[in-house]
């Protein structure tokens, strides 16, 4: 990342163990990606992928992400969330927002700190977030840098390929 | 600050820094075990280089032989991918098939002390090994074998102490229902299995337990290394460099757990759940069953084939009840088949299926019809996942379900183990 990387998204509020079921309905597992990306949160909240605007973000509560290991996280990249903080992220999920470059932090105390409609600022190299409207800067859970690479450089897909590792999806 | 088994080897496995509860650990995979949905297209890419042929595995396991083009498909993806590199560890149709975290086991591949890892969720199974090993996505499954890492965010752990000696009749799937019912889910928690009473669980035992740790959404699943686990390691996979692990002795544990074995009784979970769902069978003795099944990577061990033809042994399946049992690798339906354990099965009227996933996915055979009900010693028992929906699945041990076979109705085993030596 280079220069002034601050990401700003309006603020959707989502509780705590949020289930990846949730993200990506089971009828949808063996969907394409775009299809996929069109389910999100369908039950648990109607509506919201019509209201919800590119470059979003979600707030979550504890374990976000709880479930399987189905690839909900790049539903989330796929329909336009910018980010998600949260005040814990399961292993599973945060393993596959890394896979597939989502950006997705831990931020303790990011539930108390914004309503929803709020505008969240995130500067990544400094590791806080600040709310727009009430001016509060909170300490975002710092990620290693190799995982941080892997998430903003989408994915582990485009890094492998990159690395002369495996052939372009395109190929053969 | 001392540390424990799960992070004594992902300490090691990354070059040594000390690994606490919260660290994200990058650390060097021993094992890596590509099983047949692996190579489906969606998931799979064409690896240009390899990190090091010796550390990989592949094993066709959930539709063997293939039932479908697809399913054909990926394992034709396998092969090839198998040639290209000269990996000698394929485990295709034949003599050496098996569901992947069986073969992993019969064979030695789980090291003790090392890092394993496999795109299915059930890969904490090798836990039973003392090998820290954990189910990664699919794209985690090509970075660890183009790169030889991967990463792991550390968890707390929690450790039971077994003390005492299971009752004859009474099984490892009873001691993890006893669990699930009583701690509920270990969600980002690791699992470290030990204490006086541990080596009292045959190494098959321990292996049902490992890989029921899933069920609990556990991290890692590890047993303490003891001398019935090393001797086994050296007489399958000789050679091979060991790590045998044990927690320090001044370990961080989030909550230490005593149970007593001999205090344990067979146990039921009700359909639609596995966690928090255990009742006494007595709870449910008398419900008609359709479907026994007694398989997949939980209980497919040679003691469980053994449960079932002592329990079969000259009687019958009931009338109008299927009885389907699944050896977990071909090995052990060859070491049942000699034990005759097999004969006895299949005279009582079961049907004896090839080794696979099977029924336990509701893949290509076994599966359920609607507003049926079965009795399964597998791993899962959710709504809709051996058939219909509308399906309803019990939980049990083999001797639970074999018993329940017999009775056409959930029954208790009890009566087939009296007089057995605790
Ligand atoms: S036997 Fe069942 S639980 Fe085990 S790997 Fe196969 S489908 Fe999964």
């Amino acid at each position: 990342m280079s220069g002034n990387n601050m990401l700003s998204g309006k603020v959707w509020k989502f509780g705590d163990n949020i289930n990846t079921d949730l993200m990506l309905p089971g009828p949808y597992l063996f969907r394409g990606e775009a299809e996929q990306a069109g389910a999100v949160f369908m039950n648990h909240r109607p509506g919201w992928l019509a209201e919800m605007k590119p470059g979003d973000a979600i707030i979550g509560g504890f374990n976000y992400g709880m479930g399987s290991s189905r690839p909900a996280a790049r539903s989330l990249r796929n329909c336009g969330v910018g980010f998600l903080l949260a005040e814990s992220i399961n292993g599973l999920f945060l393993r596959n927002c890394v896979n597939y470059g989502f950006r997705a932090f831990e931020c303790p105390g990011v539930t108390q700190a914004f309503e929803e409609g709020d505008r969240a600022e995130l500067i990544i190299e400094e590791w806080t977030v600040r709310n727009a409207r009430t001016g509060q800067a909170l300490a975002v859970s710092k990620l290693p840098k190799m995982l941080l690479d892997m998430m903003l450089g989408g994915g582990i897909f485009p890094m492998l390929e990159a690395q002369g590792l495996i052939a372009l999806k395109t190929a053969g | 600050m001392g540390m424990t088994i799960t992070e004594k080897i992902l300490s090691r496995a990354s070059g040594g820094s000390h690994v606490k509860p919260g660290d994200v650990a990058v650390v060097d995979v021993e094992t890596a075990v590509l099983m047949d949905m692996t190579f489906l297209p969606e998931g799979w890419r064409e690896v240009l280089k390899l990190h090091d042929k010796s550390k990989v595995a592949i094993v066709f396991d959930h539709l063997v032989p293939a039932p479908t083009i697809q399913a054909a498909m990926a394992q034709r993806a396998g092969r090839l991918f198998a040639e290209k590199f000269g990996i000698e560890r394929l485990h295709d149709v034949g003599p050496d098939q098996g569901i992947a975290h069986a073969v992993v086991a019969d064979r030695g591949y789980a090291l003790p002390g090392t890092v394993l890892v496999n795109g299915d969720s059930h890969t904490c199974a090798a836990g039973a090994f003392n090998c820290a090993a954990r189910g990664v996505g699919g794209p985690d499954m090509l970075f660890a074998i183009t790169t030889g890492t991967t990463w792991f965010r550390v968890g707390e752990t929690i450790r039971y102490d077994f003390t005492g000696k299971l009752r004859p009749g009474v099984s490892a799937k009873d001691i993890f229902l006893f669990i699930a019912g009583e701690y509920g889910a270990h969600v980002n928690q690791n699992i470290e299995y030990g204490g006086p009473g541990m080596s009292s669980i045959s190494l098959n035992g321990r292996r049902t337990l490992a890989t029921m740790g899933t069920e609990l959404s556990a991290e890692f699943v590890i047993f303490e290394p003891d001398d019935a686990l090393l001797d086994y390691m050296h007489r399958v996979n000789p050679g091979a460099t060991m790590h045998p692990t044990l927690p320090d002795a001044d370990a961080v544990y989030k909550e230490r757990r005593t149970i007593d074995l001999g205090s344990l009784e067979p146990l039921v979970a009700l359909p639609d759940a596995v966690v928090n769902n255990s009742v006494k069978i007595s709870a449910v003795a008398g419900q008609k069953i359709d479907q026994a099944f007694v398989g997949s990577c939980a209980n497919g061990t040679l003691d469980d084939m053994a449960v079932v033809a002592k329990v079969l042994a000259g009687r019958k399946v009931a009338k109008g009840t299927r009885f389907i049992v699944t050896p977990g690798t071909q090995a052990i339906f060859r070491a049942a088949l000699k034990a005759g354990y097999i004969e006895t099965i299949m005279e009582a009227g079961a049907v004896v299926t090839p080794a696979t996933c099977g029924a336990c996915i509701g893949g290509h055979m076994g599966l359920l019809g609607p507003d049926e009900v079965c009795i399964t010693a597998s791993t899962r028992n959710f709504k809709g996942r051996m058939g219909d929906p509308s399906a309803r699945i019990f939980m049990g041990s083999p001797a639970t379900v074999a018993a329940s076979a017999l009775a056409g109705a959930i029954t208790h085993p009890g009566a087939f183990f009296e007089g057995d030596a605790a």
